[in-house]
Formats: C-alpha cells, structure tokens, sequence
C-alpha cells in the first residue's frame, strides 16, 4: 500500500509533467520512435507482400523470415548498435523497423494469397487490369489481415522501443532503467504502468482504424485476423 | 571477438544457458498445464472460448518488460518475477492451439471411437489428442520460441539466463559478450523449436512424409 501513494506522489508531482524528463515528453519520444519505426515498415513492407501475395513467388520465403525473426533477441541486437553506433536514435529505430516487417509482410502476403483464385479471376474476365484487380479486389479483400499485421507490428515496436532507452535513448523505458539503477522503486513501477497502457493503447487505437478501412462484409473475418496476426 | 574470453568463460556461460533452459522450460510447462484445462473447458463450454481468448490476448498485448517490472513490488527481483509473466504469454498461443487442434479432430472419427465404445475421457486421451498432437505441438513451438526470446530480457530484472551475458557485456563494455549471448539465445531457440518437432513426428509416426 506504501507503493501505491508512492505512485500517486511519482504521478502527481508537478515536475513530472515539465520539461525534458516529463511524461509528456517521454510519451511523444516513445510515440514518435513507434511512428517513425511502424511507418517505415509499412511503406517498405506493404509493397513487398503484395507484390508476394499478386504474384505468388518468394511467399516462403517472407513466411520464414518471420519464424527467424522471433528467435532473434531484440535486446541483444540494441546493445550490439550499441557497440557499432553509439547513442543514435537512427539505429535503434531501423532495428525496430526490422522487428516492425516481417508481420506486415507476411499478413500482407497471406492476405491477397487467401483471396479465392475465382474472384481475381471474375474480375479479370470483367476487364480490370492486373493493378485494376489489386487496388479493388485484392487489397480491400486482404484488408483484415494487412491491418492485423499492422497492428501486431506497432504494438511489438511499442514493447520494444522500451529497451531503446537501456542504451541511454529516451522514450519511456527511461523511467524504468534510470529507476532501476538508482533503485527508485515507485519510477520504476510508474514508467511500466505508462509503457503497458501505451501498448494497449496502441492496439485500441488501431483496432479502431482497422474497423474503419475493413470493408463491412468482413469484419468477423478481421477479429479472426487480429488475434492469428498475433500468433503466427 | 576475443575468443581467448570465450574459452575462459566456458563454465560461466554454460551455467547462464542452463538458467536459460530452466527459464524457458518451467513457463512452457507451466503455461501447458495451466491452458490444457481450460482449453477443454472452453471446448465443452463455447461461450468461454472468447472472452478467454480476449483475456489472453490483452495479458498479450502488455509489453514484456513492463510486466516483469510491475511484479517487482510482489514477488521481488529474481527468477520468480520472470516465470509468472513468461508463463502468462504462453497462455494465449497454446489455448488457441489446443481448442483449435482438438476443433480440427474429424467429426467422423469422433463418431467412429464413440461407437466403438471409448468414453469421453478415452475418446480424448486415445483418439483426438492424438490427431490434434501437430497443432498443439505447433503452438508449444510458437510459444517456446518465444519465450526463448523474452527470457535475454529478463536478466534486466536480475533473473539470470544468457540475457545476463548481453547485460554483462553492455555494462563492462565488452562486445563479445554480448556476442556470445546473442547467438547462444538464437541458437538455444532453434535447437528447442527442432527438438519439439522432432518429438511430435515421433509421436505421430502415422503422418510420416507430412508436415
């Protein structure tokens, strides 16, 4: 119980929402790194799986490089950019941005494969061109599952933009860091609590854009998508 | 790289790779004992399966680190404190796995044991687990995979496994340690994942030449 009011005074403190170490700051350092990092991924990712997805080749590849994704540890690679970059920002954020691809890819890829061969094939005879079938059949059909990529790769960039801060970058994963090593029990605590709800903030936010560009015919299909996004 | 450290720190490294498989492999477990039940329950009560899976799903969601961080006033700095979070993100993968594994069973073949007697409880143990074993073994390996990863995090809240090695490195500014701990972690995660499929083509030798 001692911690909670500790927490409240940590939340309270009128210092805590001021200047360079606040927790407006360090929220808009933390956004921005998601931003800068998710945004990235989708430019690069999106064209790559639906070129994948429209053309049917390279999908295992794609597939695969996700699975040897996960098995690489995040933090080890911050701190080897570490040893390489230094306290740069630009690095860290390129990591995330390749932690940030491989879900947008393969949803992506997944996504137009799964578009039934007889409906591409329908809107072919009916005379639309082969950009003509991607922009109004395949993309609005693989809609579920690009944005369920999309939003697994965000809320990820979240959770692991958090470690940034373990090399000296902001964001924040400061508070949890610098309250670790000075043993600041109730900073430590706050900036988790700050960093979960960005997280599951992040993932409302985005269900919520991913309701409003689904197409209405297929959102059951794009809860589905969501939690396979997750899992696969 | 200073191999030289490497060969000298042998024993040092391998104990932090056994706290790792001791990290990885109590959650798992634990995570299949715990989701096990309530994937049957959720198979024989329908109405339970989405809101478990939205539970989960946010438990999920929750950065891992923030997780490990917010049991530090519970449960301390230790092994503990990673176990319980470790084990919470397996829940979702192998709940899913398992209900959908068990979903996939043939209704056909349930209808064939049924009639040649096998209770409910036999049905289960002796005909769709068995046929259900390639999905759940998938999701045990999604899972391990997983935590494999998460656990290098863990040694920022002062659990140990080969993450102390990546720490160690970045705090005595010694490169090769961190190296080392990176590579091991991915090595440990595809020697696991490969290990868990060979178990299950052991166990499914019927599915010989498939996936």
């Amino acid at each position: 119980m001692e911690l909670v009011a500790q927490l409240l005074d940590w939340f309270t403190a009128p210092a805590q929402w001021t200047g360079s170490s606040g927790i407006p700051v360090r929220v808009l350092e933390h956004v921005l790194y998601t931003v800068a990092a998710t945004g990235v991924a989708v430019v690069v990712g999106l064209p790559i799986g639906l070129a994948v997805g429209h053309t049917g080749r390279g999908g295992t590849v794609a597939v695969n490089t996700t699975n040897v994704g996960r098995a690489i540890p995040s933090f080890g690679i911050i701190v080897l950019f570490f040893f390489i970059f230094g306290i740069d920002p630009v690095p860290a954020v390129i990591m995330l941005v390749a932690l940030a691809l491989p879900p947008i890819v393969t949803n992506t890829y997944v996504g137009v494969r799964s578009v039934a061969p007889a409906v591409t094939d329908s809107a072919a005879g009916m005379g639309l061109t082969g950009w003509q079938v991607l922009r109004e059949v395949e993309i609005p059909a693989a809609m579920p599952l690009i944005m369920a990529g999309i939003r697994t790769s965000a809320v990820q960039v979240v959770a692991t933009a958090t470690l940034a801060a373990y090399i000296g970058l902001g964001g924040l994963g400061r508070y949890i860091f610098d309250g670790l090593s000075q043993q600041v029990l109730n900073q430590v605590v706050g900036g988790a609590i700050l960093v979960a709800l960005l997280a599951l903030a992040t993932e409302l936010a985005l269900g919520r854009v991913q309701r409003l560009v689904v197409p209405r015919g297929l959102q059951a299909r794009s809860r589905q998508a969501a939690l396979d996004a997750k899992l696969t | 790289m200073d191999w030289a450290w490497v060969g000298e720190n042998l024993g040092r490294i391998r104990g932090y790779a056994l706290q790792h498989l001791f990290l990885t492999a109590v959650p798992v477990a634990a995570g299949f004992v715990l989701a096990f039940p309530m994937s049957l329950a959720a198979i024989r009560w329908r109405r339970l399966y989405a809101p478990l899976l939205g539970f989960t799903g946010m438990l999920f969601t929750i950065p891992s680190i923030a997780l490990f961080v917010l049991l530090i006033p519970v449960t301390g700095l230790g092994p503990l404190t990673a176990i319980v979070p470790l084990t919470i993100y397996t829940l979702l993968i192998l709940i899913r796995n398992t209900v959908e594994g068990l979903d996939g069973v043939d209704p056909d073949v349930r209808e064939a044991a049924e009639a040649m007697g096998y209770t409910r409880g036999r049905r289960l143990l002796g005909v769709e687990l068995p046929l259900a074993l390639p999905v759940i073994v998938a999701g045990l390996r999604i899972a391990t995979v997983t935590t494999v990863g998460l656990v290098t995090i863990t040694a920022l809240i002062g659990a140990g496994g080969l993450g102390r090695l990546i720490v160690d490195g970045f705090t005595l500014f010694f490169p090769t340690s961190v190296v080392v701990g990176v590579v091991l972690s991915v090595a440990f995660a595809v020697a696991a994942d490969l290990v868990l499929l060979a178990g299950q083509k052991a166990l499914t030798p019927w599915r010989a030449g498939r996936a």
